[in-house]
């Protein structure tokens, strides 16, 4: 598309943290009316970028100029004054107020009260433009994770926003919400706003951007001047600096079952409850969950992991019956987990890498004797660990809250295939990662298989599970709603099960 | 112009720094006091200091004082390590105070009854604490409240004890009757207050510390305080963690009641303690929760509790100064606190 003078120009934005660059030169501009995808792998320094420019940061060097004039920010209100608004990963609501409330939290008043008609006419009009709409009244509290993430769009317009940043909007959304966020900054765009998408959706960023910038290391190594023609393959090489291709999935030699759920049933737990569920898992092949996000995953990943108890049925791994259920009962059967919430549950962020990577093991011989940490060993383990899994990090005793996603996902790894497991439960095992990272994880998750383990893979992005998966069951309303299949199963197939419409498959 | 810039990491070396630095503010901010109050704030910390660590007898009445605040202090370090919000040590150590009282009345060699006191004072503080930890795990009782208002709690039954059933039948004041003079700890130096509880309590904070950072059991109470939900998923019995931390926590309060009983007062009465418990708060955030960092920092406050009343009496500046000072010390620590996840950062003002 053509190029006005630019709404916003970031020159030669240099940031150090510490020993790293994380932003190194870096020049950026956004026309009006322009949906710029900001793409890189996790630590490549996007997000620093869009901190600098809202003003969460001060850059070492380089200067931001909005609409030719530069821009001085001295607390992060200027960015908002000049007009620039950011959309965060986690949502900066307060969940008791309504939605006119949350608008008008932080804006001038009338004598000292909320401007309440001037708040609802403004509400009106932005909804009439974009196309953004939301009951005022309703409480945050009983908006869907979309609505509200559509309130912090339409609180940064309320402010005037004439720049709109997005940190990954569409990694918290269902797949039917991904399309109306789209036509939603698709309207912002004619309407003259400019947009700054960042994703690590390769098909989304091409589907939705003007025009592509890619970071690597901190540094732009490159531009994408029409996404919708390029293709992810050479989007993904630009962002790793190396080709990246789907990995292959031999033909299955299966074994015998290793993991088998009878019949299992359990209370409500996170929002849904087990019906009748009934997955057999055989050495040497991936079996994959699909389902829309609230479906059972969660109770199903705890009853294998041992985190919850079921009311019904059974739980068998490697031959044995689970009787009593903990996290050790199932481990001692040779059973490795990764968690869903890498970061809630997997680590201790606030920790040294080491004590996460001993954690569900510390009570056994290769950690401690009689009560007594065996420090060396533990320290062996875990700096061979870094070493195997190439986990970037200064060493053992960094804290594991500063590893990038990628490299916490690969510690996660580490700590439970150190241990040969000979069933593995993954709970959205790429969630998160960029590209490299992904493809990292899926070649750990095939090599286990082709080592005779047996995987359970709960996902919800379709394409990774028909790549690694020999079959999929499909989870709907926390019943077993159909299996395919890698052979039978397609998005489309999937899709009709995951609605709920199939239950014949 | 200023402003906080969150930080990627802590420097090694601001574990020393922060207190210190601390430290520092507390003593300029209040010599501002010590000026209203017509002193010169310099002559008065030197007074301060000198009456307290300068000779033989200031330095072992500082001990004698820092010994029950380093075993409060290693209380609070425990409990808050696991985020069991113990703010109750002060009442834990009065326990431990009526327990070991009540045994070493009882007639028996000094060998037996030193041994028999600890652990009785240790169990009637671990058995305090454990009421606000089960509230908690059974019932989700918030134990910051409850761990407080049972300080109340005990101290008033306390008092009804030595105003009625336990009075000293020979003495006129609300006491409980003396322990054995065979139960006396032994005084280290002769001509001082120094006890063996105090040794006790400095050999305390070393082993405390092997416990935290060498065994299972302080890995599952850095993990549980951390992250519960990731302990939880580790396999590690969250509720179970959270009991032996309160136990643990109370137990070492109940001994800072045994020390001041069998080394000091050898009785109880209802001023035992200047608040010793809650100076265990002040010590611990001092330290980081670092119980080898207590003992340093017990000592910092008890020197400024045996020195307030040495400048008082050279200076004319209320002895009172020594409880702001606390304060102060408490205030400036969580303010300290903020530069390990922020850094100041100078911009250019608009």
């Amino acid at each position: 598309m053509p190029q006005p003078s630019p709404l916003i120009e970031m020159r030669g934005i240099c940031k150090r943290f510490g020993a790293v660059d994380a932003n190194r030169n870096v020049d950026l501009a956004v026309a009006p009316g322009e949906i710029l995808g900001l793409l890189g792998e996790n630590g490549a320094g996007k997000t620093t970028l869009m901190n600098i420019l809202f003003g969460a940061y001060a850059p070492d060097a380089g200067e931001i100029l909005v609409e030719g004039r530069p821009l001085r920010i001295a607390r992060s209100g200027d960015a908002l004054a000049a007009g620039i608004g950011m959309v965060h990963q986690h949502f900066h609501l307060a969940a008791r107020l309504s939605v006119l409330e949350n608008l008008l939290v932080g804006l001038p008043g009338k004598g000292g009260r909320l401007d309440r008609p001037g708040g609802l006419a403004r509400l009106a009009e932005i909804g009439a433009r974009y196309g953004l709409r939301l009951e005022p009244d309703r409480p945050v509290s009983a908006l869907s994770i979309g609505e509200q993430q559509r309130l912090e769009i339409l609180k940064a317009l309320f402010r005037g926003a004439r720049l709109l940043i997005l940190d990954e909007p569409t990694a918290v959304l269902a797949p039917g919400e991904v399309e109306g966020l789209f036509e939603a900054l698709r309207a912002m765009a004619a309407q003259g706003l400019g947009i700054v998408f960042i994703s690590h959706k390769l098909n989304e960023v091409r589907a939705l951007t003007h025009r592509c910038v890619v970071l690597r290391h901190g540094r732009v190594v490159g531009q994408v001047d029409d996404p919708a023609a390029t293709s992810s393959a050479e989007m993904a090489q630009l962002m790793c600096g190396r080709e990246i291709v789907p990995p292959l999935r031999p033909p299955a030699a299966p074994g015998g079952p290793v993991l088998e759920l009878a019949g299992v049933a359990t209370s409500a737990h996170a929002g849904m409850r087990l019906r009748d569920v009934s997955i057999s898992v055989r050495a040497g092949e991936i079996v994959g969950v699909a389902g829309v996000s609230g479906n059972g995953q969660r109770a199903l990943a705890d009853v294998v992991s041992g985190m919850l108890t079921p009311d019904a049925g059974t739980l068998t791994i490697a031959g044995t019956r689970i009787q009593r259920f903990s996290p050790r009962a199932v481990q001692a059967q040779g059973l490795g987990r990764i968690p869903e919430d890498r970061m809630t549950t997997g680590l201790v962020a606030g920790l040294p890498l080491a004590d996460s990577m001993v954690l569900p093991r510390i009570g056994t011989p290769a950690f401690s004797r009689a009560g007594l940490l065996d420090r060396a060993a533990i320290l062996a383990f875990v700096e061979e660990q870094i070493a195997a899994f190439d986990i970037r990090c200064p060493g053992p005793m960094a804290r594991a809250g500063s590893l990038s996603g990628g490299n916490l996902q690969k510690a996660l790894l580490a700590r439970e295939l150190a241990f040969n497991p000979r069933v593995l439960i993954a709970a959205q095992p790429t969630r998160g990662l960029d590209i490299g990272a992904a493809r990292f994880v899926h070649d750990k998750l095939l090599e286990l298989r082709a080592k005779g383990c047996g995987l359970l893979v709960i996902g919800e992005d379709l394409e990774e599970l028909l790549i690694l998966c020999d079959r999929i069951a499909v989870i709907y309303e926390g019943r077993i709603a159909g299996v395919l299949e890698a052979a039978e199963a397609t998005i489309a197939r999937l899709g009709l099960l995951m609605s709920g419409a199939g239950g014949h498959a | 112009m200023l402003r906080l810039e969150a930080r990627s990491s802590t420097p090694a070396w601001f574990n020393l720094a922060l207190p210190l630095g601390a430290v520092a503010a507390t003593l300029i901010s209040c010599s501002g006091l010590i000026a209203l109050a017509r002193a010169n704030p310099l002559a008065a910390y030197g007074v301060m200091l000198s009456s307290s660590l300068g000779d033989l007898y200031g330095l072992t009445e500082t001990l004698t004082r820092a010994a029950p605040m380093i075993f409060t202090g290693l209380a609070v370090a425990v409990a808050f390590r696991a985020k069991f919000w113990n703010i109750g040590a002060e009442g834990q150590l009065m326990a431990g105070a009526v327990a070991s009282c009540a045994v070493g009345a009882i007639p028996m060699p000094g060998a037996v009854a030193m041994p028999a006191m600890a652990v009785a004072g240790a169990a009637a503080g671990a058995a305090v604490a454990l009421v606000p930890a089960l509230l908690r795990v059974r019932l989700k009782v918030d134990d910051v409240v409850t761990s407080l208002l049972l300080n109340s709690i005990v101290a008033y039954a306390l008092t009804a004890l030595i105003e009625g059933p336990w009075k000293d039948p020979m003495g006129g004041y609300p006491i409980s009757p003396p322990i054995e003079e065979t139960a006396y700890f032994p005084i280290l130096i002769a001509g001082t207050r120094l006890h063996l509880g105090v040794l006790a309590a400095l050999v305390a904070a070393p082993a405390i510390w092997f416990l935290i950072s060498r065994t299972t059991l302080g890995f599952a109470i850095r993990v549980t305080g951390e992250n519960a939900g990731a302990a939880r998923y580790g396999g590690i019995r969250v509720e179970r963690v959270l009991l032996a931390a309160a136990i643990l926590s109370g137990g070492l309060a109940g001994l800072a009641g045994v020390g001041e009983v069998g080394g000091v007062r050898y009785q109880v009465m209802s001023d035992l303690s200047p608040g010793f418990g809650y100076s265990g708060i002040v010590i611990a955030m001092l330290a980081r929760l670092n119980p080898l960092g207590v003992v340093p920092a017990a000592i910092f406050l008890a020197a400024v509790m045996t020195g307030a009343e040495a400048m008082s009496r050279a200076t004319g500046v209320p002895v009172f100064l020594g409880d702001v000072i606390q304060g102060m010390a408490l205030l400036s620590m969580l303010v300290a606190l903020l530069f390990t996840g922020y850094r100041i950062r100078r911009t250019a003002s608009p």
